[in-house]
């Protein structure tokens, strides 16, 4: 079936819906679907914990020049300058909107938004943390994602639920819309559209411990992929460094701005060793090496050093009542999932899978781009943990996500707007849904060799072991073969459910291919990069070396292989510095 | 330990009417049920439809009745519902929402129903410049219904919709109506008053519990609904906005 629009939002978590109600409210009034393989309110944004990150200033002086100065240097320089600061400047605006949305902050005494201070967030250029992360007891994400939804409400958005991205429609690098595979009845769908927004999340599955959702497949990047658009700065891949022991369900930084501090065997504040600035509330990506350092050397709770190890992030100094006032759902997943009370005991915590820094290279306006030279795709736009415009550069400062989904999600809808008004949609050439068609029969023949699980899991080991916290040239060499054999099992890999309603096993086939490819380019590109840099740990070059690697890497599927380039960051403000805190 | 699942199937495309399967699978006490029911995806049955997303008891996905009882399946652990080898773990679907297939309910009359109480921030006259001021206490009046996921679980768990009212507009629905009336900042009640103030509305509501016991959250589902009752009462006898929180 043929479905006619102006603008197709795929993806319904904070970006994709800011982008639709963007969108709504444009004075041309485009059509708008929003096609998401969930129900809305189902999305992975709802997970978010910490807070959104904006200059108010509410409980100490702070200004949009220090918070982007901060995201650069968190970002360890490959951020885009101009991003930044214009990342920092309208998350004061974003922060407003969604209050003015309803968005039910916590307040100060004063009755003002209240803020808290997160890792690598700094006054005045790094002199001390600020207080910056605009928060919602600790559930500021699902507080986002339900105004949102509420507000797409009001505005009658329409929702396609659980129609899942198959294909994107690309010829000459004008968009001409999306194939998509509705799961109530098993039909492929086109979706032909003027203008179509990505906004699918990331694609922390393809790790074995991860803070992510099942369904964070990398949809959007690996279809693209799949299609010829180029994937950015893939290599870097945060591992947030407080996940619940074994289980890799966040516990958020927010526990530490509060005043956690993480200690090791010995009850030692071992970040005094790592970062004797800003201690627990130094970057992610350096916690969550100190904390494998600590490991490596003996000093995990265990002692044993191996993955089992983990470290304590001790909350018992905080009090009860800023414990329920302030972290009530933490306290509730320590109680639910270790039984403990954090005010009473310590939380034995392990780094995380978490966040994907690389993704669909776009420009300001959230335009795909096709190449290293600055040309864009027509009509195809990126926004949210899927793109890169890139704004976290090497490392995610935590709150930056948030920010990043409602100022981008918002820029994004803007001009997917303008450009309707001002063109109209694409040729549609026939059989737009042949290839999905085709892979989907595939699929679906008799003759079960190689199960989707048994990738899967091989898949989550290889990048946990190889292309993790810490990368070796050998190791990343072995991952990139072990991929391989993967690839080529792949063709043998069939589903057994023969359903056309609901058949989610054929869903999380796909999904499992979209990790597959998404990890060979990962993989490739962790090879590539011979520097340490933000969460890229190379142990055969443990140095940063902005000679020869102060560059975004750009990667292609090309011919059963993996072809990649190099992309300028723009270094319009600051010079890059060492990332000392 | 081992365990026995007796899992609720239903194949639209093949079954006249749901069924039960037995599945014999090993599982640790401190395993989600969530994992073990995947578990039994991937290894006995890749048939079996749940749906799932986040894992950890914050996006809603997967709730179902386990041992009779409506929960989350991520938030519940095999030691919460099981004590020993060899015991029986039932998982059957939502109730009053029509089976799409296994654990997959349809929710689009829960969803209706949520919608039509306007669950959306109504503000007056033009915003503020900064924000809307707002105090402690204030935030805290409403804070219990901003936890709600729409998950359905109170849904599912009522009797009203379950027997004698089936267009009860049900617990999630009123409390997220309840979050916006109970928020000083919101100036919309009077929107609301038409979907709310009717024997589908809140006077369906006869105090069973039920949405209380069950909610995964812990709110305090049924003390919202009262509120809200309160508040409508006051409402319509001439109080003002502030007075009615």
């Amino acid at each position: 079936m043929i479905r006619e629009f102006d603008t197709v939002i795929v993806g319904a978590g904070g970006a994709g819906l800011y982008a639709a109600l963007e969108v709504a409210t444009a004075p041309n009034t485009p059509r708008t679907a929003v096609v998401s393989k969930l129900f809305p309110m189902r999305s992975h944004t709802g997970a978010a914990q910490g807070g959104i990150g904006a200059a108010l200033g509410n409980v100490e002086e702070d200004k949009p020049e220090w918070h982007a100065f901060d995201t650069v240097k968190g970002g360890d320089y490959l951020v885009d300058q101009r991003a930044a600061i214009l990342l920092a400047e309208d998350a004061v605006r974003a922060v407003y909107d969604l209050e003015h949305r309803g968005l039910p902050f916590n307040r100060t005494a004063q009755g003002r938004i209240d803020q808290r201070r997160f890792g690598g967030h700094t006054r005045n250029f790094g002199e001390a943390p600020a207080f910056r992360s605009c928060y919602s007891a600790d559930r500021t994400g699902h507080m986002i994602l339900q105004t949102l939804y509420q507000q797409c409400i009001r505005s009658n958005v329409a929702f396609f639920n659980e129609f899942y991205l198959v294909d994107i429609l690309l010829d000459s690098r004008r968009c001409s819309g999306i194939v998509a595979y509705e799961m109530a009845t098993g039909e492929l769908h086109v979706f032909h559209a003027s203008a179509v927004l990505i906004a699918t999340g990331g694609f922390g599955r393809m790790f074995r411990t991860t803070s992510n959702a099942h369904s964070n497949t990398g949809d959007g990047p690996a279809v693209l992929a799949r299609r010829g658009v180029p994937l950015q700065d893939m290599e870097f891949f945060q591992f947030h460094p407080t996940g619940i022991r074994g289980m890799g369900i966040l516990i958020s930084e927010a526990v530490r701005g509060e005043g956690g501090i993480l200690r090791n065997r010995g009850n030692e504040r071992f970040m005094e060793r790592y970062a004797p600035g800003l201690l627990d509330l130094a970057p992610r990506d350096m916690i969550a090496r100190a904390i494998v350092e600590e490991i490596r050397a003996g000093r995990g709770i265990t002692g044993t050093g191996d993955g089992a190890d983990y470290v304590h992030l001790d909350a018992t100094g905080l009090g009860r009542e800023t414990v329920e006032k302030k972290l009530p759902d933490i306290a509730d997943f320590c109680k639910t999932y270790q039984g403990i009370d954090p005010v009473q005991s310590p939380i034995p915590v392990q780094p995380t899978a978490h966040y994907a820094m690389g993704g669909i290279p776009t420009d300001l306006d959230c335009r795909v781009l096709a190449d290293g030279e600055g040309n864009v795709y027509e009509g195809l736009y990126a926004a949210g943990e899927a793109a890169c415009v890139s704004v976290h550069g090497a490392n995610r400062l935590g709150t930056n996500s948030l920010v990043d989904l409602v100022v981008f999600g918002r820029r994004a809808g803007q001009h997917m707007a303008e450009f309707c008004s001002g063109a109209d949609r694409a040729g549609l050439a026939p059989h737009s849904d042949r290839r999905s068609h085709e892979d989907i029969c595939r699929l679906m023949k008799p003759g079960r060799k190689t199960s989707v699980r048994s990738i899967r899991d091989k898949v989550q080991a290889v990048m946990m072991e190889s292309v993790g916290i810490f990368r070796t040239a050998s190791g990343i060499r072995k991952a990139i073969a072990d991929l391989r054999v993967l690839e080529s099992e792949w063709q043998s890999v069939r589903v057994n459910d023969r359903n056309r309603m609901f058949n989610t096993e054929l869903m999380e086939a796909l999904e499992q291919k979209n990790l597959l490819d998404i990890a060979r380019i990962t993989a490739e590109c962790a090879l590539r990069r011979e520097e340490s840099r933000g969460a890229h740990a190379r142990e055969d070059f443990p140095l940063r070396n902005d000679e020869r690697f102060l560059h975004h890497s750009l990667a292609w599927f090309d011919e059963g292989g993996i072809r990649t380039a190099t992309r300028p960051v723009d270094l319009s403000r600051w010079q890059p510095m060492p990332r000392k805190y | 330990m081992k365990l026995t699942f007796i899992i609720q199937r239903y194949n639209p495309e093949v079954d006249r009417q749901p069924h039960h399967e037995r599945y014999e699978i090993e599982a640790e006490p401190n395993e989600r049920v969530l994992e073990v029911l995947l578990r039994i995806k991937d290894t006995l049955d890749r048939s079996l439809s749940i749906r799932r997303s986040c894992g950890h008891g914050v996006c809603g996905s997967d709730a179902m009745l386990i041992n009779g009882v409506e929960r989350l399946a991520c938030k519940t652990l095999i030691k919460n519902v099981v004590e020993i080898e060899g015991a029986v773990v039932l998982i059957t679907p939502l109730r009053s929402m029509p089976i799409q297939r296994d654990l997959y309910v349809d929710q689009e009359r829960f969803f209706k129903k949520y919608r039509a109480v306007k669950p959306f921030f109504i503000a007056a006259g033009l915003a503020p410049e900064k924000e809307f001021v707002q105090s402690p206490d204030s935030r805290s009046a409403f804070d219990d219904p901003t936890k709600c996921i729409l998950c359905a679980a109170c849904y599912s768990a009522c009797p009203v919709v379950a027997g004698k009212r089936p267009d009860f507009a049900g617990p999630a629905a009123i409390i997220n109506a309840a979050r916006f009336i109970l928020d000083s900042r919101d100036q919309g009640p009077e929107q609301r008053m038409e979907a709310l103030d009717n024997n589908d509305g809140v006077w369906g509501c006869e105090n069973h519990f039920d949405c209380t016991r069950v909610c995964p959250r812990g709110i305090k589902v049924t003390k919202a609904i009262n509120q809200t009752k309160r508040s409508i009462t006051l409402y319509k006898s001439g109080k003002g906005r502030d007075e009615i929180v």
